[in-house]
């Protein structure tokens, strides 16, 4: 059993380590250094916290609201679990523009209310995008990364866990109190990875950033793309050495996250024995549980709909809140370009989620029980590197080989599904109650056969939810994509985002529909399965 | 130049970087052309410019039987990234790149560090038609020579515009519009710097404030005191939109404002830009285009082959396909592009002028007599200078 652990997880620790390690070799070579370049930018410390504090927050508050809403299914539950996956899909920047269209002083929002409540005939001069302090950012982050949450611990199956909730009631604990106290301690420890891999996203993210995020100066993430995009020399230097502040800062972000871990394991621990039952706490809380679901779908359907309406919109100036004509132009131009990236998008999807799902599962059978730490701390690795920290690394060291890009970018792929599809397996899989195992082998069966004609049958629904995420994220990489494929390789997402920069809405409109679109094909797929 | 006359200097290593670009017989050109395939790395943030690149790479397929394929960039310095880390990484053919939309600092940049294929411009059958003397942005980017190694394809000159539907009349020079800011404040905007087009605009307000505007045409000097500069947008940044506590990232995002009607003035590097949004009805139909008095800045965009493509036969046919008078007519359409010509009309034939009579102007177009004189660029080491200085001064806190 032991000898097997360290075969079987090798392909996984690999395909994670290698390319991480030698992305981060080369970082550390090129940055160290331009360190004291960097230190000389005067905009370093407003950067970097403008990197750290929406990052914590907006991990925070989603935590948060993943506690309301599982705790206390206020109404509308129902509808907001429906409508994760079409939300989830939605790429970062997509998501991001629509966002920005709603609250911006020419939005949605404002055009709804103008000129009959406002009396604008003109949008107002507001700074309700990109402010200094990172606002919209972090509204932006908490909208986005929240259903990401959500999916993931429903998926984990907190309803098992129901009858702990049963018994707090009988005990007179109020709905928050009682899953707060009973059923989030179990559920979290399998939450924890996903949350830090929010916290890096969250920190670290360069698309979200650009679009709603302050630019004087930018987080910190958005300044190090920036410096590796400029032409000159000196500015790769920089970025490296920027890359690796934010590498220093995306640890302590993880220390400053572990240590409140620690202070609310404490407030249950103290809360727990002070037996106080929180029954008023509902009344409080469930309003405002209420209120966030309804926002969440409000902002989710609305941020699509606005990408809908704009893609198929003629002129449509302020006040008005529909398009006066509507036109199919965009998308019969378009139409050609928007499948064969689909194509590409869709072959590169199956490709890195196949492969994640057979490292994972090989990984994981191997695994011995209680063991489960230092491949963890692995699966870490793409996830809290930031990746403009060690890409450029990958692509400068398969440059000199005669590696396809597409097979370059296949393999980029693979190294950040792995880690999302490992996340949302692991759970479920370590979950499994071993005690049918042991009860197969004592009727003869071998342990492949209990693994495929009972373990994974069984775990039917969390391989096929890791699917869908696994084919979300591989839509929805740029970096990666446009890095090693040396532009390329074309898929849905470097044409989004090539074309954000150009903020026609009307055709991120069309290209955020068709991303949002395959991935929620997976998703919806993926609900259908029934475990045996 | 001919293979005979650089042989006394031919060194077979500097040879392969920087010396391929003998003029090779044309026809044995298009016949090793035939069959290779392209990657034209060029913005792709404009959904016009992808369909004209688009229709280039059609006449390129079914005349000459090239397969051109469109790299939509965010951002030219990828493109350029790239050919520098292929260099490092000592390739010498077989690149990612085959051809570049480039000019100004990329193409310094590319042209100091031997990453280009050259020079080959000047030996195109096209460029007879290329009007060098009374566009002298052809050969001159950025005050560099650019001696055959990039090829011109459209004209560019900074071009103001504003709603007529709320304004009428608009301030013709930098101090009015500076006052009409004053006086309606959070209704003007310029694209944060770095933004080339951020840039250009205080480039244009140098113009406006320096004593003696010839200096911007040879490199700056270090000494040199810019403070009228900061002292000017120290006063108009709390009339700008957000009081400058927020800017548009770049041209279409300065664009989109306008469209909103967030901005009433705006500005774009292409004259013919709002006639074609409204055709492509995206713009109100009331905005206008106007320059200032005294000229605005104009340049040129250009195409370059990096060194270590592998189709550079190809790459020098799009380049003189991009000069084909029927393909400038066709990018100076003010509802395709709208891009103004790099030609010089007086000595095409009648047949091809006509193309360019026949062209309509588009309703916020200027004629290019209302276009006025066009500035030079001046030297880039002044847009380093005052890309630096902007980003400390106002760029790390709002």
């Amino acid at each position: 059993m032991r000898r097997r652990t360290g075969t079987s997880g090798l392909g996984l620790a690999l395909a994670l380590a290698l390319p991480v390690a030698a992305g981060l070799g080369f970082a550390l070579r090129s940055g160290a250094s331009s360190l004291t370049l960097v230190m000389a930018w005067p905009g370093l410390p407003r950067a970097m916290l403008l990197s750290l504090l929406p990052g914590l927050a907006a991990t925070a508050m989603a935590v948060l609201l993943v506690l309301a809403l599982l705790g206390l299914r206020p109404p509308g539950f129902a509808v907001l679990e429906r409508l994760l996956a079409p939300m989830l899909a939605v790429p970062h920047a997509a998501a991001a523009l629509g966002l920005a269209f709603l609250i911006a002083p020419s939005g949605w929002i404002a055009r709804a209310l103008s000129p009959w409540a406002t009396g604008w005939t003109e949008p107002p001069d507001l700074l309700t995008l990109n402010d200094p302090t990172g606002l919209a950012l972090t509204l932006g982050l908490v909208l986005r990364e929240t259903p990401f949450l959500l999916l993931i611990a429903l998926g984990l199956g907190s309803r098992r866990l129901d009858h702990r909730r049963l018994v707090a009631a009988t005990l007179g604990y109020g709905k928050a109190m009682g899953f707060a106290l009973t059923v989030w301690p179990a559920l979290y420890p399998q939450l924890r990875l996903p949350v830090l891999a929010v916290l890096v996203y969250a920190m670290t993210n360069v698309d979200m950033a650009l679009i709603l995020g302050p630019g004087l100066p930018h987080p910190l993430a958005v300044q190090v793309s920036l410096w590796m995009t400029e032409p000159s020399l000196a500015h790769q230097g920089l970025a490296a050495a920027g890359a690796l502040v934010q590498l220093g800062l995306v640890v302590l972000g993880i220390g400053i996250w572990r240590g409140a871990e620690a202070l609310g394991h404490r407030l249950i621990l103290t809360l727990a024995q002070g037996g106080i039952r929180g029954r008023g706490l509902d009344m409080v809380l469930g309003p405002l549980a209420f209120l966030a679901a309804v926002l969440f779908v409000l902002f989710g359907a609305f941020g699509l709909a606005g990408l809908a309406l704009w893609s198929v919109a003629g002129p449509w100036p302020f006040p008005q809140a529909l398009p006066p004509s509507l036109s199919l132009a965009v998308w019969s131009r378009a139409g050609p370009d928007l499948l064969a990236t689909s194509a590409n998008s869709l072959g590169l999807a199956a490709a890195a989620t196949v492969a994640a799902l057979l490292l994972t599962l090989s990984a994981l059978q191997g695994e011995a029980p209680g063991r489960s730490g230092r491949m963890a701390a692995l699966v870490y690795l793409p996830l809290i590197v930031p990746q403009v920290v060690f890409l450029p690394g990958i692509a400068a060291a398969l440059l000199p080989l005669p590696v396809p890009p597409l097979l370059a970018v296949a393999v980029a792929h693979l190294v950040f599904v792995l880690p999302y599809v490992f996340l949302a397996l692991a759970g479920p899989f370590r979950a499994w109650d071993g005690r049918l195992a042991a009860v197969a082998a004592t009727l003869g069966g071998s342990p492949w056969r209990i693994l495929l004609r009972l373990r994974l049958p069984m775990l039917a629904r969390p391989l096929a939810t890791a699917a869908a995420i696994g084919v979300a994220v591989s839509v929805g990489l740029y970096l990666p994509t446009l890095l090693l494929g040396g532009g390329r390789v074309e898929t849905l997402t470097t044409e989004a985002v090539a074309l954000a920069s150009g903020a026609n809405r009307r055709v991120v409109g069309a290209y955020g529909l068709m991303q949002a679109f395959w991935p929620a094909l997976a998703y919806a797929l993926a609900r259908r399965v029934k475990p045996i | 130049m001919n293979r005979r006359e650089l042989g006394g200097l031919t060194v077979a290593s500097a040879a392969f970087w920087a010396g391929r670009g003998w003029a090779l017989d044309w026809q044995s050109l298009l016949g090793k052309a035939r069959g290779q395939t392209l990657y034209f790395h060029a913005w792709g943030g404009d959904p016009k410019i992808n369909d004209f690149v688009a229709y280039v790479g059609q006449l390129a397929a079914e005349r000459f039987g090239v397969t051109l394929t469109h790299v939509k960039l965010a951002a030219t310095s990828d493109a350029v990234a790239r050919v520098q880390a292929e260099k490092a990484a000592g390739k010498t053919t077989g690149g990612a790149v085959d051809l570049i939309w480039i000019n100004g600092e990329n193409f310094a940049a590319m042209k100091e560090a031997g990453l280009l294929f050259g020079p080959f411009a000047e030996s195109l059958p096209n460029w007879r038609y290329v009007d060098t003397v009374g566009k002298p942005a052809t050969t001159n980017d950025f005050t560099l020579a650019t001696q055959g190694y990039e090829s011109p394809w459209a004209m560019a000159q900074l071009v103001f515009e504003h709603d007529s539907a709320k304004l009428a009349t608009p301030p013709l020079t930098i101090a009015t519009l500076a006052e009409w800011a004053k006086a309606n404040p959070g209704r003007f905007t310029y694209p944060q710097p770095p933004d080339y087009l951020g840039l250009t605009f205080l480039k244009q307000v140098l113009y406006a404030l320096l004593p003696d505007p010839k200096v911007l045409q040879s490199p700056v000097d270090a000494a040199y005191d810019l403070s009228s500069l900061w002292s000017f947008l120290d006063a108009l940044h709390p009339n700008l939109w957000r009081q400058a506590k927020a800017f548009p990232a770049n041209e279409p995002a300065l664009g989109q404002l306008l469209a909103d009607g967030e901005t009433t003035i705006s500005f774009a590097f292409n004259p013919g830009r709002a006639s074609a949004e409204i055709a492509a009805g995206a713009l109100a139909d009331t905005v206008r285009t106007f320059v200032l008095t005294g000229g605005t800045i104009g340049n040129a965009s250009y195409v370059a082959i990096p060194g270590d493509t592998s189709a550079p036969e190809g790459a020098q046919l799009i380049a003189n396909l991009l000069l084909e008078p029927e393909v400038q007519a066709r990018a100076q359409d003010a509802s395709v592009l709208g891009f103004q010509t790099v030609l010089n009309l007086a000595v095409l034939n009648a047949v091809d002028r006509s193309r360019f009579d026949g062209l309509k102007q588009g309703p916020a177009t200027l004629s290019p007599a209302a276009l006025g004189p066009t500035l030079l660029e001046p030297h880039a080491s002044w847009m380093t200078r005052i890309s630096g200085d902007w980003v400390t001064r106002y760029g790390v806190a709002p």
